[in-house]
């Protein structure tokens, strides 16, 4: 074999509609080696990932796997070229045991029969590979997720994968599983397999990585050797840019502005564990920290949309009883989803009845029938007030583009008297233009004397947007700033950076 | 980016195209088998007697289409014609009353053991989360086992005759008489109510709005605050109403409630009305008047071959053929929008 790299991708582009994800992205991978993909969340680490694996084609670059130029067009592709993806949500039948999925697809067979014995061989030699041993007869939804790693990592190597590649893999283990999972990449490496290592956890690089490259906003900043790359310096070039005046003014809030909202120590275990915070009128609270980390789960907690463990929760200072939307709704809070057309919209329907549908009852008239011509106009308003660009009110929302859908979430839950709003990644995946009247939106609220609570993973966003930032890690609130305090390097490592390893 | 007008200028196209290929397709089969028949089709008596024969499916269908746009199934309709009408008929023959309260009651005694019958085949889907499929499913075996128990095994005969009118007399027979019409049947009046109340319920009130939300999205639902629970078992509860009024009137019609009627092809000609009348098995897209005229095509065809003297076996294919290419034009059509 030559002295190529195991893995080359050289210049690689990728666009969505509105979106450049990727551009002018190139990393090497030797045999033997971690590679370690850093960035924040957007900057393109899953693009990129979903590249490699033949899920996605990119526009533009070329990728060379042992020196030799290939084409990964489609999952079996990547697979045959020794490509092994473990991703965040594992890919396994979990009902079928963990040689049945290591085999999945490429059963052997006796006849017309699938050889079980060879199955569970085939399985137990990945296994021995890996130095572990989990049971094999049970259905592998039983398996501990640590467990069900395992079998996804033997899943890849059964296929004789050289290149593996782990998105997050240490994000829902126990430590001790971390620890044997670094033994396993370990002994990968020593073996001379190559392995891009994507994590969001500053403190394991140190401790795996060979070299880490840091993506942000689609480009390579920076690739080094990991013993002279020190985690501050890898902060400072994820994070990079520097606050721009694409935010509008925040006004202060006054000093007497009484407490809107008020959450005493709630639970939601596994993911909530004890979070008092509390906003008052025109303030604007954002909630910071990785995906996972238990801020959508908080906002679904106070929204009704799950139902919390414990904990208390008022509104002008009254106690309110929330366990369902319905409640919290009645409560005067207006939750805008993170997923638009999973949660947000019903997209078959048309714009005028996604604006109404959570004040409906507004609108019906002493004979029990829905006046439309009033419903036309509230929603006809709303739309000329948040700019909504849509041919008519009766368009069905699925035609509309994202930033529009969005508003019309918006105006769903402008059109009652809400006090508190909690918006959950606002601005995800919308243009520029749209983002500018959303924050525009947001300042409105706040000063109508609403309390707003805003989750977002765009950290620019939440130091523009936000008087005060609370930082999310574990299910607790790990760390606040003020506006002033805030930095992206001081956040970043308050929501990386675990207290035992800072 | 707003709107691509393209694709709003072709979604527009695609429903008229639809509406146009529709009419033109009914034109020509209507005037073909006509002129086959030698204008025995477009005879008022033959019109009627279309309308009486669809009457049945077509109010099963009414009630399906409530669950089936909440992307739901409810297959012991069939199974509920049979046991309300047993239950009817044996009220009708153990109560004193005569005339108008006798109807009545038994009307309201048919709609409510078909209505509780709905609201348990909710109760799991609702609370636990289950499949319709399987809850109806249950309650299709329950139902027809019990029809059979509170009958003895056969049918059970009415004793009062004043059912009769309502079974197979003919609404307001001195105006059609006097103007030569055909005789319009009471049932199909029943029929042509329920369609029209039904549709009101659907299109005009709150609470057919969050049918069709809950069926395009049951979570964004759930998330404005709309009952989802109570919505479900209300659609589960007019469909098992509707089944009730169904055997209420075939025992009319038959003079007795048997625990063998309704459980033939109604339950699956139900349901193919409607997914012919435009609603989606996916739930979130539907109508009323859709199932009618589903219905509608249903009868006429199996009308146009009985004029044509076609077999009897070859009708159901012909049957299996139009349903299947009912909604594969209907796919072709999604698709087309989609494409933009």
């Amino acid at each position: 074999m030559s002295d190529a790299p195991l893995l080359a991708m050289r210049h690689i582009a990728k666009s969505f509609p509105g979106v450049t994800a990727l551009s002018d992205v190139s990393l090497t991978l030797h045999s033997g080696e971690v590679l370690c993909v850093v960035g924040e969340n957007g900057a393109g680490k899953s693009t990129l990932m979903k590249i490699l694996a033949g899920a996605q084609r990119a526009d533009e670059g070329e990728i060379l796997v042992d020196g030799t130029p290939v084409q990964i067009a489609s999952p079996r592709a990547a697979e045959r070229l020794g490509i092994g993806m473990i991703y965040q949500e594992f890919t396994l039948v979990p009902q079928l045991t963990a040689p049945q999925n290591v085999a999945l697809g490429n059963e052997p067979v006796r006849g017309v029969f699938v050889d079980d014995r060879a199955v569970t061989a085939r399985a137990r030699e990945a296994l021995d590979e890996l130095g572990v041993d989990i049971p094999l007869r049970v259905p592998v939804s039983q398996l501990s997720v640590g467990q069900q790693q395992l079998v996804e990592i033997a899943k890849a190597l059964a296929r004789k994968a050289r290149i593996i590649v782990m998105d997050e893999p240490t994000a829902a283990l126990t430590d001790r599983e971390i620890e044997r999972l670094f033994g396993i990449i370990h002994r990968l490496r020593a073996a001379g397999a190559g392995i891009v290592y994507i994590s969001h956890r500053m403190e394991e690089l140190p401790r795996i990585a060979d070299r880490v490259t840091v993506l942000r906003d689609g480009r390579v900043i920076e690739t080094r050797d990991a013993r002279d790359f020190p985690v501050e310096a890898i902060i400072s070039a994820m994070v990079g840019r520097t606050l721009d005046a694409q935010f509008p003014a925040l006004p202060a809030v006054p000093a007497n502005a009484p407490v809107v909202l008020d959450v005493r120590d709630l639970r939601r275990e596994p993911v909530v564990f004890g979070v008092s915070l509390a906003v008052r009128a025109g303030e604007i609270v954002g909630l910071a920290g990785l995906v996972g980390a238990g801020r959508t789960e908080i906002m679904r907690s106070i929204a009704g949309a799950d139902v919390r463990d414990s904990g208390e929760i008022s509104v002008d200072g009254k106690n309110v009883r929330i366990a369902s939307p319905q409640e919290a709704i009645a409560a005067g809070i207006a939750f805008i989803t993170e997923d638009r057309k999973a949660q947000g919209l019903v997209l078959g329907m048309t714009v005028r009845e996604n604006i109404t549908l959570a004040h409906l009852g507004d609108f019906v008239d002493r004979d029990l029938l829905v006046d439309v011509r009033r419903e036309r106009a509230a929603a006809r308003e709303k739309v000329d007030e948040l700019h909504v660009r849509t041919p008519s009110i009766e368009q069905i929302a699925r035609n509309l583009s994202g930033g529009n859908q969005q508003k019309v979430v918006l105006a769903k839950w402008l059109l009652g008297t809400a006090r508190v709003f909690l918006f959950d990644e606002p601005t995800r995946g919308i243009d520029v233009g749209a983002k500018a009247e959303i924050y525009q939106l947001m300042l409105q609220l706040a000063a109508g004397g609403a309390a707003i609570v805003m989750v977002s993973s765009e950290l620019p966003e939440v130091l523009g947007m936000a008087h005060r930032i609370l930082v999310v890690r574990g299910g607790v609130i790990a760390a606040e700033f003020s506006r002033a305090e805030a930095t992206p390097e001081a956040v970043i490592a308050a929501a990386t950076v675990s207290r035992s390893a800072a | 980016m707003a709107v691509d007008p393209h694709v709003a200028a072709k979604e527009r196209t695609a429903y008229w195209v639809r509406v146009g290929a529709a009419a033109l397709l009914l034109v020509i089969l209507v005037t073909v088998v006509n002129v086959a028949s030698h204008g025995a089709f477009l005879q008022p008596s033959n019109i009627v007697r279309v309308l009486r024969q669809i009457t049945y499916n077509c109010v099963l269908g009414v009630g399906q289409t409530f669950v089936i746009i909440t992307a739901g199934i409810d297959l012991s309709v069939g199974s509920l014609v049979a046991l309300t009408g047993v239950v009817a008929a044996r009220y009708a023959n153990s109560v004193p009353l005569t005339g108008f309260l006798l109807i009545a009651s038994t009307l309201v005694v048919a709609v409510g053991v078909g209505a509780a019958a709905g609201w348990v085949n909710a109760l799991p889907v609702v609370k636990l989360n289950l499949p319709p499929f399987i809850t109806t499913l249950a309650m299709l075996e329950m139902a027809l086992g019990a029809s059979f128990i509170l009958a003895h095994g056969r049918p059970v005969g009415l004793n009062s005759t004043d059912f009769q009118n309502t079974g197979i007399g003919s609404f307001l027979g001195g105006v059609t008489n006097a103007l030569h019409l055909p005789n319009v049947p009471i049932p199909v009046v029943w029929m042509l109510v329920i369609i029209a109340v039904a549709s009101v319920l659907l299109t005009r009130t709150r609470f057919g709005r969050y049918v069709f939300a809950i069926g395009g999205n049951e979570e964004a639902a759930r998330l404005a605050g709309i009952n989802v629970g109570r919505v479900k078992t209300l659609v589960y509860v007019i469909s098992g109403s509707c089944a009730a009024i169904v055997g209420f009137l075939y025992m009319a019609l038959f003079s007795s409630g048997s625990p063998q009627t309704g459980t033939g092809d109604e339950l699956l000609e139900s349901i193919a009305a409607v997914v012919v009348g435009g609603t989606s098995l996916m739930g979130g897209r539907g109508s009323i008047v859709g199932t009618f005229f589903g219905a509608l095509l249903i009868g006429v065809l199996y009308n146009a071959m009985n004029l044509l003297n076609v077999d009897s076996y070859l009708q159901k294919v012909v049957l299996g053929a139009v349903i299947l290419l009912a909604v594969v034009l209907d796919e072709l059509r999604k698709r087309y929008i989609a494409k933009g």
